[in-house]
Formats: structure tokens, sequence, C-alpha cells
């Protein structure tokens, strides 16, 4: 069961900002979502290999080749807000 | 120290390659303008897919051979989740199950001088997050600015099991990896932040403390050194040891506690569905045959070869560069004696003035060392043109020698001055008879006075009590 105290975790997690009044909807939306999933118990999974990939392609690669990058001006083009060639984040910690 | 358990989680960037972990951007990133290296892919920008660097493969695999490891006959990539600036996905592509390579070891000369054996738990491939940089201290910073170049740099993550006891040898494991590593030539430990440490730490029966993203050996050491000192002295007081994250003020010397909410089970790991698995199996035995000669080995070579004494072999074997420079020395001048010059002044002399083995040339060395075996120059004169050679960048050992008047004083010379220095010496000659050794010094002085210090001193002495006990 999801509890108030997990979504407010969850919400920390993300960095989404959620408002006191949204938890309880939303305790209710991860329990019945959680539910949904649950009906997956019933399946029988005994001597079956867990699945890490629904594509059956392996070793693709690259060769070792540098190529050109982006300017400094191009890949800040999109920042919201940049000083001296940085991308500038909140404070953080 | 007994009570100490110290682990590490070494981060070494796979610097040789030319290419990112996942992208083709340069990794030749350092004294760039912020942010000029970088993609789509490493910027996570939205539609942008990873393609894994296969060579940066072929090298975590032979590093994992190199640490004995077991080599996983198929790998893949995770997505590690968490919410922080310095990733733009706002997740890391690591690994997590059935890493690259697990259950190696390192030997090491543990405090007791006795071989110990290191064991590695694992060595995983992952990509390298962005470079922060704070304004002011990371507790008192307004905000926050992002250099996103480092972003996907090839990483290689090497977790030992907690097997150090003290912050010594912490930093005897890390030399010994980072010889191996360059020995394979997979690293370059002379660019900043290429390999930067965790620490697990603590003492029998408390909790333990994680040390954050300390770069330099120095550094590990003196923050290892700190946290050792705080937990004694929060066990002194019967305060327990939280169990938290810490980071090393490098400035302040100190740790601080950075308070973080993400738990290992909030990484969410799930397998990064944009990248295909890697059966790896069979390149493993071609992998192997490319391993070079590693520290150890050559040391034992080294003794056996040329006859060396063993921590002569270990200090011109711990850099591959010293190594290669001692056997190109070795090749054309006599071998012991080159290694008590490479190892006992050159690494001295070059260490003093912050130079790496390239700043001297192997035909100097081979030449110094030539005229010592002839006896054509004094140890004296030697370490003279050593000196001359790292400071002036120019001229040979052959000039040097004739513009600093660096000759050996032939023997006759050498013969004459010892005569005629006793002769002059009645005194000092009947004192030496009454019993008293250090007469002869004095005959001695007088001697290199005359030869103008070109003659060796040890030799000068021998043939003086000669001539003293002729007279």
């Amino acid at each position: 069961m999801i509890t108030r105290e997990d979504v407010q975790h969850i919400s920390w997690l993300a960095s989404i900002k959620i408002e006191d009044e949204e938890k309880d909807e939303l305790v209710e939306h991860f329990n019945s979502i959680l539910e949904y999933f649950h009906q997956l118990d019933e399946v029988d999974t005994e001597d079956v290999e867990p699945t890490y990939r629904v594509v059956d392609l392996a070793n693709i690669f690259r060769e070792d080749v540098a190529c050109k990058s982006l300017t400094q001006d191009q890949a800040l083009k999109n920042a919201p807000r940049t000083e001296n060639g940085y991308f500038k984040s909140p404070r953080i910690v | 120290m007994e009570d100490v358990i110290i682990g590490l989680e070494i981060h070494v960037q796979l610097n040789r390659l030319q290419s990112k972990m996942f992208c083709g951007c340069s990794t030749a990133y350092h004294n760039s303008p912020p942010n000029s290296h970088t993609c789509p892919v490493c910027l996570g920008l939205p539609g942008s897919l990873p393609v894994i660097n296969k060579k940066a493969v072929e090298y975590g695999i032979k590093v994992g051979l190199a640490l004995s490891c077991k080599i996983e006959e198929e790998t893949l990539f995770y997505r590690k989740n968490y919410y922080y600036p310095d990733l733009p996905k706002g997740f890391q592509i690591s690994q997590y199950d059935y890493p690259l390579a697990t259950q190696g070891h390192i030997m090491i000369l543990g405090d007791d001088d006795k071989e110990r054996n290191i064991r590695i738990n694992r060595a995983h491939m992952e990509e390298d997050p962005g470079r922060l940089v704070h304004a002011g201290t990371i507790d008192k910073a307004k905000y926050t600015m992002v250099d996103y170049n480092r972003c996907g740099m090839p990483l290689l993550e090497v977790v030992t099991e907690p097997d150090l006891s003290s912050p010594k040898e912490a930093r005897a494991f890390l030399d010994k990896l980072k010889s191996i590593l360059e020995y394979l030539d997979v690293f370059d430990g002379s660019q900043e932040g290429s390999m930067r440490v965790d620490a697990n730490i603590s003492l029998k029966g408390g909790d333990r403390s994680e040390v954050k993203n300390i770069s330099g050996f120095k550094g590990v050491e003196k923050a290892l050194s700190y946290e050792i000192t705080r937990q004694r002295n929060l066990a002194r007081r019967n305060i327990k040891v939280v169990q938290e994250t810490r980071h090393f003020d490098e400035l302040r010397k100190i740790t601080v506690s950075i308070r973080s909410k993400v738990g290992a089970h909030d990484y969410r790991y799930y397998p990064e569905a944009d990248l295909t698995v890697m059966r790896i199996a069979s390149w493993v035995p071609a992998i192997k045959a490319t391993l070079p000669e590693l520290p150890d080995a050559k040391r034992e070579r080294f003794v056996k070869q040329y006859g060396l004494a063993d921590d002569h072999a270990k200090s011109l074997t711990s850099e591959i560069r010293v190594a290669n420079f001692y056997e190109a020395v070795a090749a054309k001048a006599a071998p012991k004696l080159a290694a008590v010059w490479i190892a006992d002044v050159l690494k001295g002399e070059l260490n003093y003035r912050d130079l790496s083995i390239e700043s001297f040339s192997e035909k100097h060395m081979t030449e110094i060392v030539q005229m010592l075996e002839k006896a054509k120059i004094t140890e004296n004169g030697a370490v003279q043109i050593i000196r001359e050679l790292l400071d002036k960048k120019e001229g040979s050992p052959q000039e040097i020698v004739q513009s600093k008047g660096l000759g050996k004083a032939e023997d006759d010379a050498v013969q004459k001055a010892v005569k005629e220095a006793v002769a002059e010496s009645a005194a000092a000659v009947a004192d030496y008879k009454a019993g008293s050794e250090r007469a002869l010094n004095f005959i001695v002085g007088l001697v290199m006075k005359k030869t103008r210090g070109k003659a060796s001193a040890g030799e000068v002495h021998r043939l003086v009590k000669e001539e003293v006990e002729k007279a």
C-alpha cells in the first residue's frame, strides 16, 4: 500500500512539487495502478528466466572515433539560464 | 591499525580512448571552454540514442583481466536514476547485476611490510557525470554552474572489499592500481580528475561513513585520517557514528556531512532498453593475449635478469615509463649501476623539480652511467651533470664534463697528489701512527684540494691509508 509519506518521497525523488491537497488523490491513483499490476502475480512464472529486454539484439557497438561536437552556443541555446558558458542550476544539497 | 576497516570505490576515466562512452564527442576536453565537447546524446536531449564504444568495453575487460577478475559472459547496462544537475538525463547509464568483471584481487605491501591480498568485488562500466562548479563552498553556494564536457566520459568503477586497514594501505592500493592501469595503456593519471575515490570507513563494531569524491591520492590519505580521528573522538564520548555520506573539503581538510535523502533502493535501477546486451565471452582469449607484462612480473624479472635489489626493482617498475627508460639504459650500460643512478638519484632529482621521466634523455643517462662505469667522472660529478641537464635543458654530459671541468683526475695525478700530501703532513702521519684514525681526514682533505675535487673521496682515503702505512 502506498501512503501519503510514499507520495511525498516520490515527489521529492522526481523533483516535482505537489500540494498537500493533491496527496490523497495521488495515493489513490498509485494504489489503483499497483493493484492493476498485482494481477500479474496470478501468472505462474516458476522456472521462467527473467526478461531483461524485449529485443533479441546483442553486441551493437560503435568504433572509438571522435567526431565533431556542438559548439558552446549550440549547447547552451535552449538553456533558461547560463553564465560564462556554463548551464546555471539552482543551488543543490 | 587493527580496528580500522576501509573499502574503496575508485572511478577511473578510460581517458586513453578517443571518444566518450556512448557518443562520438572527443575525450580531449581538458583546457577547453565549458560545454564545448557535448552533443545531443551526452546532453540528454530528447530523441537522442546512445551507442556503446566497443573499445571502452575491450579496455574494461583488459583491466578486469589484469586485476585477476572473472569476466562475465554476458553483461549489460542499467539506468541508475537520480535527479541531480550533473546528469542531464536524470539518470546515469551504469551497470548493476552482471557487471563486466567480478572477484579479482591486487597485491599490495601492507603496513606490516608483508604482501597483502586486497580483494576486488567488481569492476563495472558507466558514464561520468558532468562537472559542477559551485560559486563558493559546497554548503554555502547560491547556485551551481554545470559543465557537461566531462559528461559521458568512459568510466570504470573498481570496488574493493573492505580489506584495507589504514590510510597508508589505501594509498598503497591506489598507487598499485594506477600503476597497473598505466601499464595497460588505458589510463593517463596526469589528467586532472582522472581518478576519483569514494571511501567507506568504519571502526570495528561501529557504523560506517562514506566520504565521496576525493581527488588526488594525498587527498585520500588526508580524508581517511581525518575520518578516523573524527570517529575515534565520537567513540571516546560514547556517541554512535551515524551511517551517512560525507564530503571532503580540500581547502579546510575536513569532511562535512552532506544530507542525502536518496537511499540505494531509490536509484530504481532498470535495464537500459536503448542499449543491447554485450556477449563478450569470446573476446576474452584475444584480449588476454594482449596483456603486457604487469608491474609485479616486471619487478621479479628485473631482480632476476639484471641482478637488482628488490627495492630498486620496485622503484623502477612502479611507473611503466620509468621501467622502459631503465631498460633502454641497461641495454647499453652497466645494469646495476644504471638501477642505482636512475632509482636513487635521477628519480629524486625529477621529483624535486616536479618533472616526469620524459624530461631526461635515455641517451644522456646512458652516457653518464658509462662514464661512471669507466671511472671517468666522480659520483659527485655525475650528480652535477644530471642537475645541469635538468635545470639548463641543454648540452650533453660530455660537454658539461668539459665546460665544468668535471673529468676525474687521472690516476697518476691522484697518486702524485697523495705522495705530496703525505710528505707535507708529518704531524698528521705521526698522529695516525699514534692511533688517531681521524688524522687521515686531514691528509685526504689536502689531496682533494690538490686535485680540485676531481678525485673520488673514497678512493683517496684508501690510497692515503696505504701511503701512510708505507711511510
